[in-house]
């Protein structure tokens, strides 16, 4: 298939930046979406031109590295990471915009790729439990019921990939926040440090310059790994709990 | 090279990184805002519905809606001094409605600081988000500029559109006429605005107050359409059965 290419180049963090047309032939609709980059950037590097970045580790879906804004929608058309994202999605023919992820507290580093370590300082802020290591203890030493284990391993399958903030309208990390605070919210670990964890992560998160939710729920909608809107409700829940127990 | 390299600099950045030393406390964070945001909503919610069935009255005849605008004045009398109760509500409603605006134009500012001007994406799908969340900040000030308007008209009666009067059937009546069909036209958009304001708004105030679960979702959703529905529906009625001459 041929496709148009319009793609975000940006030199540097300071560079304005701009869209950029190029055009591909030949495209196999069983490349993914990434191996036709890749087939763009050996098409540029042979013209000697700078090949498009993009960020990329395990092309696998469970990095969480790749995010790009492909037509208007994170991650494109499927529900699912761009490394799994293929081209039979789209058509002979198409025009295909893709964009890095915009918000301030992601700002550009070069083309597509953004820097992330927003996400990291807000785990940083809270999101684990300071717990004694050992021996593992047995696997049925701690009961948990099923229900809360589904739920904690459900939100624990965020891979901090951004694509929530990249689609929120308010460039808000509710969701992310809100996967790890039930995450480990849900399991008899967490409960120590439950109150002052989303106290320092919500304060962390707001610190960052992400905005704030309006539970228009285009996050998990878009999020490849399902995490559940009503996490956010839980986090507030947890939140309001805190405050209202003079732990701010 | 130049990308790697880039991103190795990243990584380094973000590993040797602490956290902000700033400490935000939490009760000024965005989530307890909304909160208050949404807290001051549930407010003017029951307001709304009790007015709405006040202005029903109206169908009752001049001397029952006049007596029932009197006796709300002589609630509490004579504990209260006469209209003592209708101040303290007041004051409450003008309370809720300050708090509410200014969380609402803070979160606004914020979102724009999360994502500014110059960071917009090219193109932009909207994938879930409703009409109603879209038109929630330009609809909430349309619909401040119509409480202005409302109270300066019928209940200053500074704006007195077919003549004052002291009985507030009258001004009703007076004011609904064909010929002021704009003011009618103000209204009825106004109204149909708070329709919109609520539909969104009791969803998503419920959910910031920690009330959402999956599973309660649609019964959320439900309840914010049927609110929306019934306070639109009857706030249009009075006017609009005065125009056509049903109540006179
Ligand atoms: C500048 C004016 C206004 C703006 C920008 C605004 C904005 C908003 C926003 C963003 C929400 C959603 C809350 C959330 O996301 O959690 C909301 C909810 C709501 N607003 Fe407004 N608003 C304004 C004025 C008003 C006025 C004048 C009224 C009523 C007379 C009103 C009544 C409500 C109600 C009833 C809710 C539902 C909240 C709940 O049930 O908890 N708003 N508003
Ligand atoms: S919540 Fe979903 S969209 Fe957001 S970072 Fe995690 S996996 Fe990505
Ligand atoms: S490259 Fe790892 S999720 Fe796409």
């Amino acid at each position: 298939m041929n496709i148009t290419l319009r793609v975000w180049r940006q030199k540097g963090r300071d560079d304005e930046g701009r869209m950029v047309t190029y055009k591909l032939t030949d495209v196999s609709e069983d490349m993914s979406f990434l191996e036709m980059l890749d087939v763009l950037n050996e098409k540029l590097t042979l013209e000697n031109e700078d090949p498009v970045a993009f960020d990329h580790d395990c092309r696998e879906g469970i990095c969480g590295a790749c995010g790009v804004v492909i037509d208007g929608e994170a991650h494109g058309p499927e529900v699912t990471t761009t490394c799994q994202l293929h081209m039979r999605s789209f058509n002979d023919g198409d025009t295909i915009t893709v964009e890095p992820w915009r918000a301030k507290a992601f700002p550009v580093v070069k083309d597509l790729v953004v820097d992330r370590g927003a996400f990291d300082r807000i785990i940083q802020a809270g999101g684990f439990i300071s717990a004694p290591t050992g021996t593992a203890p047995d696997a049925h030493a701690n009961p948990i019921p099923k229900p809360d284990a589904d739920r904690a391993f459900d939100a624990a399958t965020c891979i901090g990939c951004g694509a929530c903030v990249a689609a929120c309208p308010n460039a808000s990390s509710m969701l992310f926040t809100a996967a790890k605070v039930t995450h480990l919210g849900m399991l008899p670990q967490g409960q120590p440090e439950r109150a002052s964890r989303v106290v320092k992560m919500i304060n962390q998160q707001d610190e960052e310059d992400f905005g704030g939710c309006t539970n228009i729920g285009e996050c998990a909608a878009v999020c490849p790994k399902g995490i559940p809107l009503d996490t956010i409700s839980q986090l507030n829940r947890d939140l309001l709990g805190s405050l209202s127990k003079g732990i701010g | 090279m130049d990308v790697r390299l880039n991103s190795n600099l990243e990584w380094q950045t973000v590993a040797n990184s602490t956290l902000t030393k700033k400490r935000s406390t939490a009760y000024g964070s965005t989530v307890a805002l909304k909160s208050a945001m949404a807290a001051s909503g549930a407010i003017l919610v029951l307001y709304l519905i009790a007015h709405m069935y006040g202005n029903l009255k109206v169908f009752s005849g001049q001397a029952a809606f006049d007596g029932y605008a009197h006796s709300l004045r002589e609630i509490g009398y004579p504990l209260l001094p006469e209209s003592g109760f209708l101040w303290i509500f007041r004051i409450v409603l003008l309370a809720s409605i300050l708090i509410h605006i200014y969380a609402a134009v803070t979160l606004w500012a914020r979102a724009r600081r999360a994502r500014p001007a110059d960071q917009r994406y090219q193109v932009k799908k909207r994938v879930v988000r409703s009409y109603s969340s879209y038109t929630m900040r330009w609809g909430g000030v349309l619909i401040a500029l119509f409480v202005i308007f409302h109270i300066l008209h019928l209940t200053v009666n500074v704006i007195a559109p077919g003549g004052r009067s002291d009985s507030p059937y009258e001004r009703l009546v007076n004011g609904f006429q064909p010929e002021f069909w704009y003011v009618t036209l103000f209204y009825v958009l106004a109204v149909i605005a708070l329709g919109f304001h609520l539909r969104h708004g009791v969803w998503s105030g419920l959910a910031t107050l920690g009330v959402n679960q999956a599973r309660r979702q649609p019964v959320l959703n439900s309840i914010a359409t049927g609110i929306a529905l019934i306070v639109t529906v009857g706030f249009l009625i009075p006017p609009v059965a005065v125009t056509f001459g049903l109540v006179s």
